[in-house]
């Protein structure tokens, strides 16, 4: 459904900037091959690796249309709310519960963005699965840390499902003239750019650290970065978008300060578990919530914005 | 037995699938050389999990060792544990037994096949372990010369505890310990407590 011009484009600037992120890598690890800062360039191009996969799997699902794209998401959904899960404190009596948030919850929120019905997608999981879990939950008469459990399943579940079923969601929008998938493109690019930038300019310049307590690698410098240049890209690609140039770039600065939040709620959480990556599937990233910890807290956003503002 | 195999091959490919199966190898290789793995036991995808890390040539050497009273109970059971993981049945009852229950355990060995075998004899609540059964020694005992692997499995428990058939997918890993061999003149609980020791270890090392 993205065949369209503008997605072209869209995607030969990606990909154009990977190959010379991947041009750079490969320069820095030829130069600096025995120097001591080895293993961040090998880190690197781990990343810009794994980038390169990233790119191309999203980029064929919106090609092959509306459902690969929700298909990708709930596979995306099912890894997150995995990680999630794994590493929280679960006992014998949330066994049902579990599985009823992979089989029933799971599945049933992307049902719901498969069949476009806004309506019951908005409050499935905030109104119904809020009260129906407990109640699972409670069958077994395990009272030890319930509310404790209980919270963090239903934060688990609206973090990896709720959340980052936002994205898909945004193909449920009809702005007239405009392709949806554009906005998906559109708010992922941002966000993660933002990202990109934050890191650079972090390890360029950073100095002040924001929240050392939390996430020693977050400064000032790279805060600052990260939101410029992201709001600046967002903005430079407005045509994409159902957007003027200033709407695009506020939307954008937006969407990348939530994103940051995103990141450094996220690492709050692994630090409270004592871990430094949430899993090991995205090669150098770590788990697939380190590289969406951002998109997480951005998407739901970004969605109720644009539907509220711009959608017929 | 081509279904057999095949089934086999779905339901380790399954397992992965469902819990990421990540085998850890800190204190030894993969090896084709006749070894015997013994692990923790919280679950029945323990033993899958450990098969699933096993590289596909080792895992058809591999059998594992299983309690007759329970894998025998009906047709399903008995087709996965004898015909799809070529399980070693042993009884464990204890009551009326004319012959060594260790017998078709040494015969597999002797066969040149690779064991798992899970001291603890049954599946505990994944708190800490349960004494390991001495079984296991009397095994090292009578073939010192093959090695004894430890192996810790994170997690399954979690995916399908004791009394649920109904598996949650959760990130597992199995780790792979050092080498171990019965001493000279090591008793029955030194041993079980250094084999119980070495697996506890290999859980410690795992969640740092």
């Amino acid at each position: 459904m993205i065949g369209s011009r503008d997605g072209w484009i869209v995607f030969s600037g990606v990909t154009t900037s990977l190959l010379l992120a991947s041009l750079i890598g490969f320069v820095l690890d030829r130069r600096l091959r025995s120097s001591p800062s080895r293993a961040v360039i090998a880190n690197l191009n781990a990343r810009i690796g794994a980038w390169w996969v990233m790119v191309l799997v999203l980029a064929c699902a919106l090609m092959a249309g509306r459902r690969p794209v929700i298909l990708l998401f709930a596979f995306i959904s099912f890894a997150a709310l995995r990680e999630f899960i794994t590493l929280t404190t679960t006992r014998r009596a949330d066994h049902v519960a579990l599985a009823a948030g992979f089989l029933i919850v799971l599945p049933g929120q992307y049902i719901l963005v498969w069949t476009q019905w806004y309506g019951v997608f908005t409050i499935f999981i905030p109104v119904y699965v809020f009260l129906m879990l407990p109640a699972f939950q409670i069958v077994h008469a395990d009272t030890r840390d319930f509310l404790a459990r209980n919270a963090t399943m239903q934060w688990g579940l609206m973090i990896s499902v709720y959340c980052i079923s936002h994205v898909p969601a945004l193909l449920m929008l009809s702005i007239p003239g405009h392709d949806p998938a554009l906005l998906i493109v559109f708010s992922i690019l941002v966000v993660q750019a933002s990202d990109v930038f934050q890191y650079v300019f972090g390890k360029l310049f950073g100095r002040h650290p924001i929240a050392p307590a939390v996430s020693p690698s977050k400064t000032v410098e790279g805060l600052a970065g990260g939101l410029v240049c992201a709001t600046a890209l967002g903005a430079g690609l407005w045509w994409i978008t159902p957007f003027n140039i200033w709407q695009a770039a506020a939307m954008s600065l937006l969407i990348a300060a939530m994103g940051f939040l995103g990141g450094l709620v996220m690492s709050a959480i692994k630090r409270d578990r004592g871990v430094k990556d949430w899993g090991r599937l995205v090669e150098g990233h770590g788990g697939i919530l380190d590289r969406l910890d951002s998109v997480c807290f951005a998407a739901p956003i970004f969605f109720h914005l644009t539907r509220y503002f711009f959608s017929t | 037995m081509r279904t057999a195999n095949g089934v086999s091959r779905l339901i380790t490919f399954g397992i992965r699938a469902l819990t990421g199966a990540q085998a850890r190898w800190v204190g030894c290789g993969p090896s084709p050389a006749q070894r015997i793995y013994f692990a923790n036991h919280t679950s029945h995808c323990d033993f899958l999990l450990v098969l699933a890390s096993l590289p596909l040539d080792l895992r058809e050497a591999t059998r594992p060792v299983a309690a007759a009273d329970y894998w025998n109970q009906c047709a399903l059971r008995r087709y996965l544990a004898n015909k799809v993981f070529h399980a070693v049945a042993v009884d464990r009852s204890g009551m009326h037994r004319e012959v060594n229950p260790l017998e078709p355990v040494m015969a597999a060995l002797d066969q040149g096949n690779s064991l798992l075998f899970f001291p603890e004899g049954t599946r505990g609540t994944g708190e800490g372990l349960q004494p390991f059964k001495p079984g296991i020694f009397h095994i090292a005992a009578a073939r010192p010369q093959i090695d004894l692997v430890p192996v810790w499995v994170d997690n399954a428990y979690r995916v399908m505890p004791k009394g649920s058939l109904l598996p949650v997918p959760l990130l597992c890993s199995v780790a792979f310990g050092k080498p171990v061999r019965l001493c000279e003149h090591e008793s029955k609980e030194e041993f079980l407590q250094r084999l119980s020791g070495c697996l506890a270890c290999l859980a410690g090392s795992e969640s740092s």
